[in-house]
Parts: C-alpha cells; sequence; structure tokens
C-alpha cells in the first residue's frame, strides 16, 4: 500500500491563505489505513482549521466529505458535494489521487495535505515500514525476498558494503542492514549461490529514468474501442 | 602476465612489503599544504599515496586534481574513486580523464552515505557499486564502455586506458561472510589490490587472512593513526567494522599530550610489524598526521 504522512499544519494553513470556501476531502484507499488520510483524519483536520480561521481571523469556511479512492473515475459519482464549488480542494489523498483529482477538476484547485512517502507494510501497531521502491525491475527472487532497492539506504545490489554496523546500516543505528538480512535469508534457505553472483548495474529506464511510466492493457482498449463503436 | 602499469603493481608483484599513505585533500582550494605534507613526510618512503574522494561524504577538492598534483612531485598516487556521487557516464568519462593525466592505480569504493556527512540533503547516486564499477574498469581496459551503439555492440573506445585497480574490505565486522563473498566478486570484476578498512587486532585479522586464502590478490592491511583516546573510542562507537582493543585505548589515554604522536607511531608500527607476516603490505591512513609515517615505518622495522 502506499503510505503517507500529514504535512505540518502551518504549511496547509499556509496553503490555504488565497481561499475562502475549502472542501477537506478524504481517501478511502492507502491513506485510510495508514491512519493518516481517511475520513476521521478529514474531519478532524477541518475543524482545526475552522478553529485556526476563528482564532487568526481569517475568513475560510471548512467542509468535508470523503471519497472511496480519488484514483479512480468510478467513485467520483459518490461525492455528496461538487468540489468544483469550492474554491480549492485539500486532498487528503496520496500524490496520485491529488493529481488525478486535478485532472478531473481542471478548474478548481486540489492541495496535497499530505506528504506521500514511501510503498510499504504495517510492521506493527501504528507503525508502517518501505518494502518496495516500485523501481520497475523486481528482484526479490534473488535476494530472499528482501529488497536491496528499497531496504539498503544505498539500494545497492551486489551485497553489503563497509557500512554495516552491527547489523544496522550506517545511516541510522536503528535501521537494518538489508544486505545482512539478505545474507542471513539465503543462508536459510540454502541459496548463497544468489549472493556469490555479481549481478549487473541496474537499468533505470524502468525506475523513473524515461519519465512517466504507463500500463496499457492492449487488449482492454481494443475491447473498449470495439464496445464503443457497437 | 602483462607488464604492471605502475610502480605500486610492480612492487606487489616483484613480492615487497609494500606501503602506501593517504592524503586527504581540503575544503578548498588551497591544496598544497597537504602536498607539500606527502611530499615531506611520504615521498620516497611509500610506493604510493591513496587519495580521498570526497571522504565521508563532507565536500572537499576532488582526488583526481589530488592525484595529479601528487604525480607532479613525483609521487604516485591511488586514484580513489566512490560510487556515491557520479553515475556511470561520470565515472567512466573520469577514469578516461584520470588516464590521460598519467594516473594508473584506482580504488573502487562504494562510499559513506550523504547522511554521513556535510550535504545530507544530496542526492545519493550509487548507479554503480564497487563491483560494477570494477567490471566497468575492465571494460574501458579492453576497449568498450557499458554502453552499446543501435545494433547492440558494445562502444568501443578510441584510445583504450590502463589501470591497476583495486579495492576494499572490512576484515574485523562482527559477520565477515557476506564482506568475503562480496570480496570475491570484486576479484571476480577485476580486483588487483585490496587495501583494508583499519585494523587494530593482529588475531581476527589473522582468522580472516585465513578466510580468504583462496582469493589470489595481495592484501594490505589498514592502519589508521590513533590521536587521541577519544578518537578511538568514538571509532568503536561510531565507526563500522572498527574495533580498537582496550589496551591501545589506555596507551593513547596514559600518554601525555606532547608525547600522542610518539606513542601513537608506536601503536601503528608494532601492529604493522605483527601483521607483516600475514599479508602483503600496510596501507597507513594518517589523516593528516604525515609526519609520523617515518616514524611508523621505523617502529615496524620497515627500511626509511
Amino acid at each position: 500500500m502506499i503510505v503517507a504522512e500529514r504535512k505540518p499544519f502551518d504549511e496547509i494553513l499556509e496553503m490555504l491563505a488565497p481561499y475562502k470556501r475549502v472542501l477537506v476531502l478524504a481517501c478511502g484507499g492507502c491513506v485510510t489505513v495508514c491512519l493518516t488520510g481517511g475520513e476521521k483524519q478529514a474531519d478532524e483536520l477541518a475543524s482545526q482549521l475552522r478553529l485556526a480561521a476563528r482564532q487568526k481571523g481569517m475568513d475560510l469556511t471548512v467542509e468535508s466529505d470523503s471519497i472511496t479512492r480519488q484514483c479512480d473515475r468510478e467513485f467520483i459519482e459518490d461525492l455528496k458535494t461538487d468540489p468544483g464549488q469550492y474554491d480549492a480542494v485539500l486532498s487528503m489523498a496520496c500524490g496520485v489521487g491529488v493529481g488525478f483529482m486535478s485532472e478531473l477538476y481542471p478548474e478548481t484547485p486540489f492541495l496535497p495535505a499530505l506528504n506521500t512517502t514511501f510503498y510499504g507494510a504495517n510492521t506493527a501497531p501504528g507503525a508502517w515500514a518501505e518494502y518496495c521502491r516500485g523501481c520497475g525491475d523486481c528482484v526479490l527472487a534473488w535476494t530472499g525476498g528482501i529488497c536491496p532497492v528499497a531496504r539498503c539506504s544505498k539500494s545497492l545490489i551486489n551485497g553489503t558494503c563497509g557500512g554495516t554496523n552491527d547489523g544496522k546500516c550506517e545511516v541510522d543505528s536503528e535501521m537494518d542492514c538489508a544486505w545482512l538480512l539478505i545474507y542471513k535469508r539465503l543462508k536459510e534457505l540454502g541459496r548463497l549461490d544468489e549472493y556469490r553472483k555479481i549481478r549487473p548495474p541496474r537499468d533505470h529506464r524502468t525506475d523513473r529514468g524515461r519519465g512517466v511510466r504507463r500500463l496499457v492493457h492492449e487488449e482492454m482498449v481494443e475491447l473498449e474501442e470495439e464496445e464503443s463503436k457497437a | 602476465m602483462t607488464l604492471p602499469v605502475s610502480r605500486f603493481q610492480e612492487a606487489l608483484e616483484a613480492g615487497e612489503f609494500v606501503v602506501t599513505g593517504e592524503i586527504g585533500p581540503p575544503k578548498g582550494t588551497n591544496l598544497e599544504p597537504v602536498i607539500h605534507e606527502a611530499e615531506t613526510y611520504l615521498k620516497g618512503r611509500v610506493v604510493a599515496v591513496n587519495v580521498t574522494d570526497i571522504q565521508t561524504a563532507v565536500m572537499r577538492t576532488g582526488s583526481m586534481v589530488g592525484s595529479k598534483l601528487l604525480l607532479d612531485r613525483g609521487i604516485e598516487p591511488v586514484f580513489q574513486m566512490v560510487c556515491r556521487d557520479r553515475n556511470r557516464l561520470a565515472l567512466q568519462s573520469d577514469l578516461l580523464s584520470a588516464h590521460i593525466l598519467g594516473i594508473r592505480n584506482v580504488l573502487a569504493l562504494t562510499g559513506d552515505h550523504v547522511a554521513m556527512g556535510d550535504h545530507p540533503q544530496a542526492k545519493p547516486v550509487y548507479d554503480l557499486d564497487s563491483v560494477t564499477l570494477l567490471q566497468a574498469i575492465a571494460g574501458l581496459e579492453a576497449g568498450t564502455d557499458m554502453g552499446a551503439d543501435m545494433k547492440g555492440n558494445p562502444n568501443e573506445l578510441d584510445g583504450v586506458p590502463t589501470f591497476f585497480k583495486g579495492c576494499c574490505v572490512t576484515p574485523c565486522t562482527e559477520v565477515v561472510e557476506p564482506q568475503i563473498i562480496k570480496l570475491e566478486k570484486k576479484v571476480e570484476a577485476g580486483a588487483q589490490f585490496v587495501q583494508t578498512q583499519a585494523v587494530y587486532d593482529p588475531a581476527t585479522f589473522e582468522t580472516f587472512m585465513k578466510s580468504i586464502d583462496h582469493v589470489k590478490v595481495p592484501v594490505l592491511v589498514g592502519i589508521v593513526v590513533l590521536k587521541s583516546a577519544g578518537m578511538a573510542k568514538y571509532m568503536n562507537r561510531g565507526v563500522p567494522g572498527v574495533q580498537v582493543p582496550e589496551g591501545i585505548i589506555q596507551r593513547m589515554a596514559d600518554a601525555p599530550k606532547e608525547d600522542r604522536k610518539k606513542v601513537s607511531a608506536e601503536i601503528a608500527g608494532e601492529l604493522v610489524r605483527e601483521m607483516k607476516p600475514m599479508c602483503q603490505g600496510a596501507h597507513l591512513m594518517t589523516l593528516g598526521w604525515d609526519d609520523v609515517v617515518p616514524d611508523i615505518l621505523a617502529n615496524a622495522g620497515l627500511k626509511n
């Protein structure tokens, strides 16, 4: 899932300065699961904003709404409110939601309430950690299921560097050395031969090296075209 | 066997116990004092002098110009290259440039993370790692770069460089097998010599050397000169894979301030003397205290 963090309140307030009527729009997807951008957090933020506006004497009206997913066209009709009726929408979605909604409502500014941080999993109550970088060329088959691209601070692909310290990374004594984890896992699996192989440098063409990445299922595009003709 | 490309390579191939030194370029354009120190204390005493590449991710003058200035003074440099700051285009380009300047010894390193240095906001590159950088160097020596033309054939170079290629290993890390496997990969990728991370415990080093008996490249044991007991304690806390035994820390602590350089040179000299039978050379990292090198060599019982 996509994990995001709430932006600092003051940054949000500064973002909203030019606007008088604002809709705080929650997203029911990943950001609800990581307890950052769901309906509850949107209602809380809306009331904090109303309070701050009153205290600072700002002319600001704030309402809130939520939608199942801001990255999917099919849920737009479930909106109780019309985003187009507001001066701006403060989106509680990840960057995908903010960007996609901006396209759907070209007349309305969509502002990010969150910083989208990583693709992660829930590791303990209230804690999430990064597991994937979306590099476009998955290596997990030969790294014991532990991603060196996402979990090694240097994204190294040929093994541990000299910065491994008591099993932790030189960057942060709380962070495991991914390559030591990979080594131990491969050893347990009897697959150290995978560690011994020299891996070629990563191909950054799949990893944002060529701009916007897309996925197109041609057969679905064709089906759609045939249906529209018929 | 092909002819050695440097005096450093020649000395190792001749079976000499080889000593190398190290200089770190400054933050700023005032490189002359460092070069002068090398000329005064290292020239004629060590076979080659490493020039660090933006060491510990603290922005400084580069290793290529430091290497070139050493060459101009008749000192053979070991050009250090880290993978942190340049992608494969820049690394290969700098290797060609270095060769043109007369630089022949190259040490390929991963490089400390930018988080360790004074520009923590910088983008860490690591397009290549130490293994693939060594492969890239070997590729250049074979006359091709890492790219390919439209038909998929490797790009051929107009003028081919030659290098003596080295790498690093950390012998005293807690779990050593992954380090050894990576060393094997570096040698497979083309590494011809090894300069180790700092070693203060000859017994651990001996065990390590036995475990890499199958790796047939010369190893220069890394000696980092201690400046104080505080520095030793700091390294034990903060420098990965470095452990200074309590006895050595105590000797530094007991030394009066004016005798620290003397005691430090004694400790380093003893370490070199003790580990000399286990390896093919020593790499002295003096962190600016170049003037202790003559004493270290004397204390180690090496020709000065």
